[in-house]
């Protein structure tokens, strides 16, 4: 007795699908400014991601098939693994998805019920575990002139024999990082941003990534993937945050610009943050989940002990995503509109 | 001629697939052997048999009368004899059986005398109960009881009519050829819900995608002595909803838990304005409909169809094929499938829909709902069905009332669209069937413990009389003693003592009264569902058929473990 005994051709798999291509331009774009190392990377993140996912739906006596066809674990895997930095060791990629698949993911039951985002939690538990090894960035090729080769960048993840002076050649602290550490010595943002690093908006390099993470984003916007909203408010919360900060005190605040183009804030503006199972559902409640996302993010990459605010930020409302859904019901087809009652 | 139009919330563009039957002609579908005629094909009381086994009829006779305000006749559709009044299997999504009265015809088809009725002449109220004895119900689906919704009750007047031309769910095009071919018809229905409801503004909706129906209204309106506003109205499932066919006209709800009269405006299919045009100007009883015949047959097309027909012959007529799947009474979104295909033809049915595994592929296994609020943006009724969903798949019901379940209307666009492939709407019928079933339980309950709690109030009022009567009796005695006696101090004190016991004791009677009663207001108040009372008819229907349903899944909960104990 199913009605409607029709159905668009909509799917699980198709979003995801979506999802991963939107994410392209952003991995290419990483393997042009930074080097192949992100593919090695990207791969071990997979393999773990899905091993788990099989493992735990055994385990759960779930059958495997049609969740791995979903492709929400390959999803998660992607989006952490372009968190964390290109040449971050192999056991940190496979303890972060493994922390990101089993824990927030399975063991809250699986696809559609876990609280929180599962790639956000396997980059909190890293960088709360293993803040060293979460600052192997390479940096940009413009700015070192040297690249490691794929099988190099697979050779320093895989923790082999790489001649130091190379590996130093190539690894830098990002941008972000050295705008804390510029402000942590006084420096005024100003001085920090004259150094070689930053380039026209955000960091040399970096600013490119986040353009690249910022196209897919805007093509899934424009196929209605993701909600309009989430990104909007997201990205607005950050904008008016360091607007507001840089205002008051430019010299001690990084403009609004520098934030919108670090490649964190364009990943979580349209991929992460637009995560729907753990985020807010109501069209008002998204706007307030994207909203406080931004805010809290400035507000912990300005005053937090951590390199970047974003995963926090996104941790803690989907934390309150629930209770702003309570709170948020739009009213219904026929109710009295707030304010102003039913036309008689 | 262009209006403002509203465009109400949600809504689907699934595939049309109206060319396959809207360019044939109509054809009428011969008289078949048997009549299967079901007495309740409305909302509302079934009709009431007024012929026996063994009797002939003449087409057009009355053979169920109406039951009451909410009701509606049934007829016999060709002459011939009465083999059985029995239950029969009814085209019902529960696949239950229901009384029905079988006539073999006799191929004569010989109509009982008939004329047309002077409507302006009569006064409304007959008017309406000859409406009613005609068997008149609304043919878009729902199949109310037309008289019902041609009074315009206490305001006397409902400044706004509009007649139903949407048909949006996929295949159907029932509605589209009888306004290509009987536009005029129509609108001489129109002519006299105006005169019954004192309407207005009279405005025909009908869907873009139906470019020649539109012309044809536009032509026979023309010709009127009113004026009557034919609106082109955007594509979008469900458009045909009556609720949103007002919203998109109109720009307004009908508020939640009314109807659309309380707010000046009543809705017709066009149909149903073609039959009522037939019942008045020609005297014919509601025995025929046009129906759609679709899907997998070799020749899509409409049919004039007797009531009571069995689908069966129509899928043959149309040419069946191998390879079918089922059979939906209705489009793809809203139909019902039958039980099996030699169930009669009723005044509900709009279509025939055959299906085959090309046309209409089982949909994939369902996964787990991601939130993603496609449902929720594509919800006519504004409602969050992912929620929903959650309160009825974990028995949460309270919730689930709360989040307004009731105001969902069945559409199915949360489940067309959802990435998931839940079956949504399974579950809202579901929850909305275990809220009505504890209701009634409760009821019951409830009932029990107030007769409980009223016996108990009973006793102790009479322990409370009978100590009342005591006391009085002892006052009497004392102020005999001392109207006998010599002193009358203590008499006086002992009659001051009596007065306020006995004032007291009436006081405390009528605080234990109020009190109870106070009692049995604040339990009917917790009791008192929300958005269950004030039913509808339809709603009461809805029950009843939801009742059925119940009854079947627990049947088939017990089936498994019965072959289990036979194994
Ligand atoms: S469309 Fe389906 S998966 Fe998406 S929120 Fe609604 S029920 Fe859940
Ligand atoms: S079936 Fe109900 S919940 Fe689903 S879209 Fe229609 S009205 Fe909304």
């Amino acid at each position: 007795m199913t009605s409607p005994t029709l159905h668009g051709n909509d799917s699980v798999t198709r979003i995801m699908a979506w999802v991963l291509a939107a994410l392209v331009p952003g991995v290419v774009a990483y393997v042009w400014l930074f080097g192949p190392g992100i593919l090695v990377t990207l791969a071990i993140a997979t393999a773990t991601a899905v091993a788990a996912e099989a493992a735990m739906l055994k385990a759960r006596g779930y059958p495997a098939k049609p969740f791995l066809l979903d492709l929400s674990a390959v999803v998660t895997a992607w989006l952490l693994a372009l968190s964390l930095p290109a040449l971050a060791p192999w056991w940190l990629i496979v303890v972060g998805t493994l922390a990101a698949i089993v824990v927030a993911k399975q063991l809250y039951g699986g696809l559609g019920q876990n609280i929180f985002n599962p790639a956000m939690v396997g980059y909190a538990v890293l960088i709360v575990s293993f803040p060293a090894q979460m600052t192997h960035w390479p940096g940009p090729l413009e700015l070192t002139h040297a690249q490691l080769t794929l099988a190099q960048s697979a050779a320093v993840i895989f923790g082999g024999e790489v001649p130091r002076a190379t590996l130093d050649a190539v690894t830098m602290a990002t941008p972000l990082d050295t705008l804390r550490t510029g402000l942590l010595q006084q420096f005024t943002v100003d001085e920090v941003m004259r150094q070689p690093v930053f380039g026209r908006f955000g960091g040399v390099g970096f600013e490119w990534l986040a353009f690249a993470f910022w196209l897919g984003g805007l093509v899934l916007w424009a196929r209605r993937i993701i909600d309009w909203r989430v990104p909007m408010a997201f990205l607005l919360g950050i904008w008016l945050a360091a607007g507001l900060l840089h205002f008051y005190d430019a010299g001690r605040f990084g403009s609004p610009w520098f934030h919108f183009f670090t490649p964190s804030v364009a990943l979580a503006a349209f991929f992460i943050a637009t995560d729907p199972v753990s985020g807010a559902t109501t069209p008002r409640g998204k706007l307030i989940f994207g909203f406080g996302a931004g805010v809290l993010t400035i507000a912990i990459r300005t005053w937090g002990g951590f390199p970047d605010g974003v995963a926090f930020a996104i941790l803690l409302m989907n934390l309150a995503a629930p209770l702003i859904d309570q709170y948020t019901q739009p009213r219904v087809y026929g109710e009295a509109r707030a304010g102003k009652e039913t036309r008689p | 001629m262009s209006r403002e139009l509203f465009r109400f919330k949600g809504g689907v563009h699934p595939p049309e697939h109206k060319a396959e039957s809207n360019s044939r002609p109509i054809h009428a579908a011969p008289l078949p052997k048997q009549l299967v005629i079901p007495l309740r094909q409305h909302i509302g009381n079934p009709a009431k048999p007024v012929v026996n086994v063994g009797e002939r009829v003449l087409k057009g006779q009355l053979i169920g009368a109406a039951d009451g305000t909410i009701s509606a006749a049934v007829h016999a559709s060709s002459s011939g004899t009465v083999v059985a009044i029995e239950p029969r299997t009814v085209p019902h999504a529960s696949g239950l059986p229901d009384t029905c009265i079988v006539i073999d015809t006799d191929g004569r088809d010989e109509w009982i005398a008939h004329e047309p009725l002077d409507y302006r002449a009569l006064p409304a109220t007959d008017l309406r109960m000859k409406l009613r004895d005609m068997g008149l119900a609304g043919l878009g689906g729902a199949v109310f009881p037309s008289a019902v919704k041609l009074d315009p009750g206490p305001a006397q007047a409902c400044p706004t009519l509009i007649l139903n031309g949407g048909e949006c769910e996929p295949w159907i095009t029932c509605d589209d050829v009888l306004m290509r071919h009987h536009a005029d018809e129509i609108l001489q229905g129109a002519a006299i819900m105006r005169h019954l409801l004192g309407s207005t503004e009279i405005l025909v909706g009908i869907e873009a995608n139906k470019p020649e129906a539109i012309a044809a209204m536009e032509a026979a309106a023309a010709n009127l002595d009113f004026t009557v506003e034919v609106v082109a109205v955007p594509s979008i499932y469900p458009g045909g909803g009556a609720k949103q066919m007002i919203e998109t006209l109109t720009g307004r709800q009908v508020p939640s838990g009314k109807l659309s009269t309380d707010i000046g405006i009543q809705v017709f299919n066009v149909g149903t304005a073609y039959a009522l045009a037939r019942a008045v100007h020609h005297g014919e009883p509601m025995i025929s409909r046009l129906v759609t015949v679709t899907g997998h047959v070799l020749r899509p097309q409409n049919f004039e169809v007797l009531i009571g027909t069995p689908m069966q012959t129509l899928i043959e007529l149309a040419g069946d094929r191998d390879g079918t799947t089922g059979i939906l009474m209705g489009g793809p979104m809203m139909g019902v499938p039958m039980p099996n295909p030699g169930v009669p033809v009723v005044k509900a049915t709009n279509c025939i829909l055959v299906q085959s595994r090309e046309l209409f592929p089982p949909l994939p296994k369902p996964l787990p709902c991601i939130r993603c609020t496609r449902c929720a943006d594509a919800c006519p009724a504004e409602l969050q069905p992912q929620e929903l969903f959650r309160f009825a798949k974990a028995g949460d019901f309270g919730r689930a009332q709360e989040y307004h379940l009731f105001d969902c209307i069945e559409c199915g666009c949360c489940s067309y669209v959802c990435p998931s492939h839940l079956p949504l709407v399974d579950f809202y019928r579901y929850a909305k069937s275990e809220i009505w079933a504890r209701e009634r339980d409760k009821r019951a309950a409830d009932l029990a413990r107030e007769r409980h709690e009223f016996r108990l109030f009973r006793q102790e009022r009479e322990k409370a009389e009978k100590a009342a009567k005591l006391a009085a009796k002892a006052a009497a005695k004392r102020a005999e003693l001392a109207e006998g006696g010599a002193r009358p101090e203590p008499a006086g004190a002992a009659q001051a003592d009596g007065a306020p016991a006995e004032a007291s004791d009436a006081d405390a009677k009528k605080a234990l009264i109020a009190a109870a009663l106070a009692r049995a207001q604040a339990k009917k108040a917790d009791a008192a569902p929300k958005n269950v009372d004030r039913l509808t008819p339809e709603q009461q229907r809805e029950i009843e058929e939801i009742e059925a349903r119940r009854a079947k899944i627990r049947e088939l909960a017990r089936k498994p473990l019965a072959t289990e104990e036979d194994a």
